[in-house]
């Protein structure tokens, strides 16, 4: 054979495995919407589930996701603004800044199971939460951090220093250069990863089990006081969520409608997250067009 | 004059927001590398207490085929034999990367060299929407397709290392792309124009050009792969039966390290020798993602070598 026909040969051996990978993530995308889509209904996602007996809904369980997904970013955001800050704007290009990013990379890739049972050990023994959304937003926050952080640091990195050198010109401090030019600036591609973690944290289960519990209790949603245990705000409280839920109506098996149920919240889990992959690259777009009046 | 004296000696306001926002920044920083430190120390000195608070011999646990803590094994010892979920782990991860390899690069491949312009309208904002999708709805449709078809077409239960297999090249077959895409990107223009002026066609020169020159980029993508497949816990441990023995072959009900966690932390009580021994095997999970953490970081460095050579 020629190098000619082998150049065909192999474009088509390319064209078929892209193809065929194609497929694969089109099926799988497909069947996710096409199995669940028809299960969604109004009384699917506000009532509450039924663990013996089938027609329970996801109401609790999407509520939880919401709420933890809430508590995590409030959490997690200062938190990571904070490192990203110190990593891009103060720290030096030495070996104890390198060992920095070495452990954030670290706690990056560290399996999630591994994070949830820490949060297990440390805060629901150790500090005594218990199986509670606190326990849980706190073991979120920990899986979130690193990611947020290398998000918010690249996104500071990409602003120009002209512009921090125009605020030490103005005589700004570094800090205040900080807070009021470069953040500002950097505002649209922070939102954009933080939307992004959303969507991560959104699915996040194995971190959960053994930290936000995976029972989903009823709820009283007309007691918003967040003291009291049935209150839906309460931080005390075990709180399942809808990728939890889907586990563990899966793995246990008693519920007769198991995989209807599962179909459903796994559609649902699927819209969320393209939602908040559309929701971060329109926010950045619209926030950008805002803050440079173009 | 005093006061302008006294004004002049002292700190200024700003510079006071100053050294307050650069102590809160960093305490922010320091308490992520906390966190880390806090992570190692809890679940080593968890999974340490197996050797040495209850004595089993560190070869022992690594090498057992029994599994059943609290109960006593065939030598006497307690069976803490953790070799059915380190074969179980190991396998899945290295079949997931040897199926997923070729695909990755051959779409990543397609993506950046056949086709740029399709690679980046539809393929690249669909594998980077897939990289999103959470774990257990990959466990969910493992469940529902991947076990029945394996039931029906290769006979057993259907559980067992190769529906984790599968599962799992779906599962890291997004990442390993897009990664192994930005590796090819990175790939300088002037070496494709430079062989293809050489007379080479299209495909000797991204088989003998492109792809050598991204082959770090493309390990370090693999390995990614791996590493995410290798902690994986609810996708693996909804499709491969979850059963502690040492599979016997590929549609066997077997386990891996993530799975037996998953099932058994919670229903054992904190400090007995059943718990330990779990979190001997957590420690396990980390000391290898660790391990492909060094791995990724070495080929990085091997790989900036070679490019300033």
């Amino acid at each position: 054979m020629n190098a000619k026909r082998i150049d065909k040969v192999a474009t088509g051996i390319l064209y078929a495995i892209a193809g065929f990978v194609v497929i694969i993530l089109i099926a799988l995308l497909g069947y996710i919407l096409v199995q669940g889509v028809p299960e969604i209904s109004w009384h699917f996602l506000t009532s509450p589930a039924l663990a013996f007996e089938a027609g329970g809904g996801i109401g609790i369980q999407l509520f939880n996701s919401f709420y933890l997904l809430l508590l995590a970013l409030l959490i997690s955001l200062p938190i990571s603004l904070g490192a990203g800050i110190y990593l891009n704007e103060y720290a030096g290009q030495n070996t104890i800044t390198g060992l920095i990013r070495t452990t954030i990379e670290i706690l990056s890739s560290l399996p999630s199971v591994v994070v949830g049972l820490f949060g297990y050990l440390f805060f629901v023994v150790q500090f005594k939460l218990g199986f509670s959304i606190l326990s849980g937003a706190f073991a979120l926050t920990v899986f979130n951090l690193p990611i947020l952080t290398r998000s918010i640091e690249e996104a500071l990195a990409n602003i120009s220093d002209s512009q921090r050198e125009a605020g030490y010109a103005l005589g700004l401090s570094r800090w205040e250069t900080v807070t009021k030019i470069v953040v500002p600036a950097a505002l649209p591609s922070i939102i954009t990863g933080v939307v992004l973690s959303a969507g991560r944290i959104f699915g996040e289960a194995a971190a959960l089990i053994y930290t936000a519990g995976q029972s989903a209790p009823a709820l009283d949603f007309s007691n918003w006081n967040p003291f009291d245990i049935s209150s839906p705000l309460s931080p005390l409280r075990p709180a399942e969520t809808l990728a939890v839920h889907i586990w563990k109506i899966n793995s246990e098996g008693i519920m007769p409608d198991a995989k209807a149920v599962s179909a459903g919240a796994s559609a649902v889990l699927i819209i969320a997250v393209l939602l908040f992959n559309f929701l971060a690259r329109w926010l950045g777009k619209r926030l950008y067009k805002h803050l440079t009046a173009e | 004059m005093d006061k302008i004296r006294a004004s002049l000696l002292k700190k200024s306001v700003a510079s006071k927001i100053e050294r307050r926002g650069k102590i809160i920044s960093l305490s922010c920083l320091a308490l992520i590398i906390l966190v880390v430190f806090l992570i190692f120390y809890f679940v080593a000195s968890r999974g340490l207490a197996t050797f040495f608070s209850n004595h089993i011999n560190l070869w022992s646990f690594l090498s057992g085929t029994q599994w059943n803590p609290g109960t006593v094994g065939t030598n006497g010892q307690p069976a803490v034999g953790a070799l059915p979920m380190i074969v179980g782990s190991f396998l899945i991860t290295i079949f997931s990367a040897i199926v997923a390899t070729p695909f990755a690069i051959g779409t990543a491949v397609f993506m950046t060299e056949i086709s740029p312009r399709r690679g980046a309208k539809i393929l690249r904002p669909v594998t980077e929407l897939l990289v999103g999708i959470p774990s257990v709805v990959y466990g969910f449709i493992g469940l529902q397709v991947v076990v029945p078809f394996v039931r029906s077409t290769f006979g057993g239960s259907g559980y067992g290392i190769l529906s984790g297999t599968f599962v799992l090249f779906v599962m890291i077959l997004p990442t390993v792309t897009s990664m192994s895409a930005d590796a090819l990107n990175a790939v300088p223009r002037y070496y494709r124009e430079a062989s293809l002026a050489l007379g080479a066609t299209r495909w000797q020169t991204i088989y003998k050009v492109v792809l050598r020159a991204a082959i770090p980029g493309m390990l370090t993508a693999i390995v990614f792969g791996m590493a995410r497949a290798f902690g994986e816990a609810l996708a693996v441990q909804m499709v491969i039966g979850n059963a502690t023995l040492l599979p016997q072959n590929l549609v066997s009900p077997a386990s891996t390290l993530t799975s037996i966690l998953t099932m058994g932390i919670g229903n054992t009580v904190m400090g007995s020798l059943q718990n330990n021994a779990l979190w001997s095997l957590a420690m396990i999970l980390l000391l290898m993602s660790l391990f492909f953490n060094l791995v990724i970081r070495y080929i990085g460095r091997k790989g900036k070598l070679n490019h300033e050579r």
